[in-house]
């Protein structure tokens, strides 16, 4: 779509983009085009020569275990992280629907978590899970006799980190179902109930695959979450412990990059992290002109 | 409602009740550990409801900060959060609304090259970037200043669209009857278009302070001393801090106050917040 009013100037317009322009370029193509060429760059332990390797750094990233398990680790977690959090929200947003009085109180109870820092996040859950004094740790041990140490226990620790990302991402996908389900047509719900279907009926028939194009469209946007957006959770709660037992991809590039001083390796984990939010970044906008069609 | 099922209505407001509850629940442990003292906090079970100390605690890490990790005052922290969460929001919402005027009202060479720079930048997360732009912003000498912790952040491609649907959608009329009264392309900037966008900025303005505020991992790179620390960040070096007999009620005091401004914005400026949030992801 254009405007067929424009304004004449000739320069007026450059100067309007420029800000925007020079802050991309300085801080976001040249540091990409950095990490690309870093990425084929060889150091030596003492920072003396560099040699260009071509590919090689990703040869040996390919060759690492470490790397394909802290890949193993980002996939479930970020599988775990948008099921679980798809499921509860979805669950929500039909319940907190079907009860209209109250649905904009309820509303209110469910969105600020959004608010809360994800790294604040992790704090919260790492005190509630607490093996000395986490007052859930305490119940699972006192209760259930069931021993949660997420400090020692790398499973545990995964669960965890899930939790704590799943309870940061909730009010987000909560009201894009909220909105998904107010926008169904209330008459094709009539019409299924007159033709006696009942509650569970209408949803899996007539409900549930309306919402699928939200629900698409938010597992694009969770999978991107659990890939980036988690950071803080994993750095708050357990730093990618224990023995790296919740080390998903994006932190390994930060542990890599600044705490074990691996550039070469650590721009090409990030070169290949950019492929995959390309990727998704790719999918989420054609599932987004279907939407318009919908 | 299409029937009545009153046992399916008592139900769902069962489900959604026990959902705020368990959703809240972490926050209400929080809260109710920073009012206690700090040896209570170290005897298993904790207790669940709130104690005496709220005053006290709060007083403490606000003014005194926690002498465990640094002891720097917690208010110089959510002085620097507010700064930069500030400086974020008003910066993408300047140099977004004008690059998207840009983009729609007037026709140059490079129009779309300058779209796309702009759009491309969705691709490039800071996560995925982080040393290069660390080693840029080192470079440029803005390691531990307010300027580093802000500019590398304000470019916004969501705003900057978003600004721009909006121009798209504003009758040609508007500006063809400017133009005839003599006015210059500024002038219908500034007297109409910004007027007419109130509520766009409204609801970006709630969505980029929280943004602003909830960083973490950018002043983690660009701050190593403490008076650039956000409150975010002291939050969670308190409590990941390796130490046999932590002060949970500071810890937690501090968790409650680093929370606290973005809560309050989302609370009270929900309808705003909302839009914001659905409006930025088409």
């Amino acid at each position: 779509m254009e405007k067929r009013v424009t304004f004449d100037e000739k320069t007026l317009p450059y100067l309007l983009v420029l800000p925007q322009i020079v802050i991309t370029l300085v801080f976001f193509f040249w540091p990409s085009a950095q990490m690309i060429w870093q990425s084929m760059l060889l150091e030596d332990a003492f920072g003396g020569n560099t040699r260009f390797v071509w590919f090689e750094n990703f040869a040996h990233l390919f060759q690492d275990p470490a790397y394909y398990r802290s890949a193993a680790i980002t996939a479930v977690f970020s599988g775990a992280v948008a099921v679980l959090g798809l499921a509860l929200s979805l669950l929500l947003a039909v319940m907190a629907d079907r009860v209209i009085k109250g649905a904009t109180a309820y509303k209110a109870f469910l969105v600020w978590p959004y608010a809360v820092a994800p790294a604040v996040v992790g704090v919260l859950w790492g005190f509630l899970f607490n093996p000395s004094v986490g007052i859930v740790a305490w119940a699972l041990r006192n209760l259930f006799g069931y021993e949660f140490n997420y400090v020692l226990n790398g499973g545990q620790a995964l669960v965890l980190v899930v939790f704590a990302a799943v309870w940061s991402q909730i009010s987000y996908n909560f009201l894009f179902f909220l909105a998904g389900l107010q926008s169904i047509p209330r008459s094709l719900i009539e019409a299924a109930a007159i033709d006696g279907a009942g509650p569970g009926r209408r949803f899996w028939t007539i409900i549930f695959p309306l919402l699928s194009p939200t629900g698409f469209f938010l597992l694009v946007v969770n999978v991107i979450y659990a890939f980036f957006g988690t950071f803080g959770v994993v750095d708050a709660l357990t730093k990618g412990g224990p023995a790296k037992a919740t080390e998903i991809l994006v932190f390994k590039v930060y542990n890599d990059g600044f705490r074990g001083q691996d550039l070469g390796g650590s721009a090409a984990q990030s070169a290949i992290l950019m492929a995959i939010v390309i990727l998704l970044t790719v999918v989420q906008f054609r599932f987004i002109e279907r939407k318009v069609h919908y | 409602m299409v029937e009545n099922r009153p046992w399916l209505t008592a139900f769902s407001h069962l489900v959604v009740i026990l959902g705020v509850l368990i959703i809240a629940f972490p926050v209400w442990m929080t809260f109710v550990a920073s009012t206690h003292d700090a040896s209570t906090m170290l005897r298993s079970p904790v207790p669940l409801l709130p104690g005496p100390y709220l005053i006290q605690n709060y007083k403490e890490i606000l003014f005194q900060g926690y002498a465990r990790t640094s002891g720097i005052p917690l208010t110089i922290a959510l002085m620097n959060s507010m700064i930069m969460a500030l400086g974020i929001c008003i910066g993408k919402i300047l140099i977004s609304i004008t690059a998207a005027f840009a983009i729609v009202y007037f026709r140059f060479p490079f129009r779309m090259a300058a779209f796309w720079a702009i759009f491309v930048t969705l691709m490039l997360p800071v996560e995925v970037r982080i040393v290069p732009t660390y080693g840029v912003v080192a470079g440029l000498g803005m390691i531990n200043s307010y300027s580093g912790l802000i500019i590398p952040l304000i470019a916004s491609a969501t705003a900057t669209f978003l600004f721009r649907q909006f121009f798209l959608s504003v009758p040609d009329e508007l500006a063809e009857a400017s133009r005839v009264d003599g006015a210059g392309p500024m002038r219908f900037f500034v007297d109409i278009l910004l007027p007419m966008s109130r509520t766009t900025i409204a609801a970006l303005f709630v969505i980029q302070f929280i943004y602003g505020w909830n960083q973490y991992l950018w002043p983690l790179l660009v701050t190593n001393h403490e008076s650039f620390y956000t409150a975010v960040m002291v939050v969670a070096r308190q409590a990941t801090a390796v130490d046999a007999t932590p002060s949970w009620n500071l810890i937690m005091a501090a968790a409650m106050l680093a929370m606290l401004p973005p809560v309050l914005v989302v609370v009270f400026m929900q309808r705003q917040f909302v839009r914001g949030l659905v409006e930025t992801e088409k």
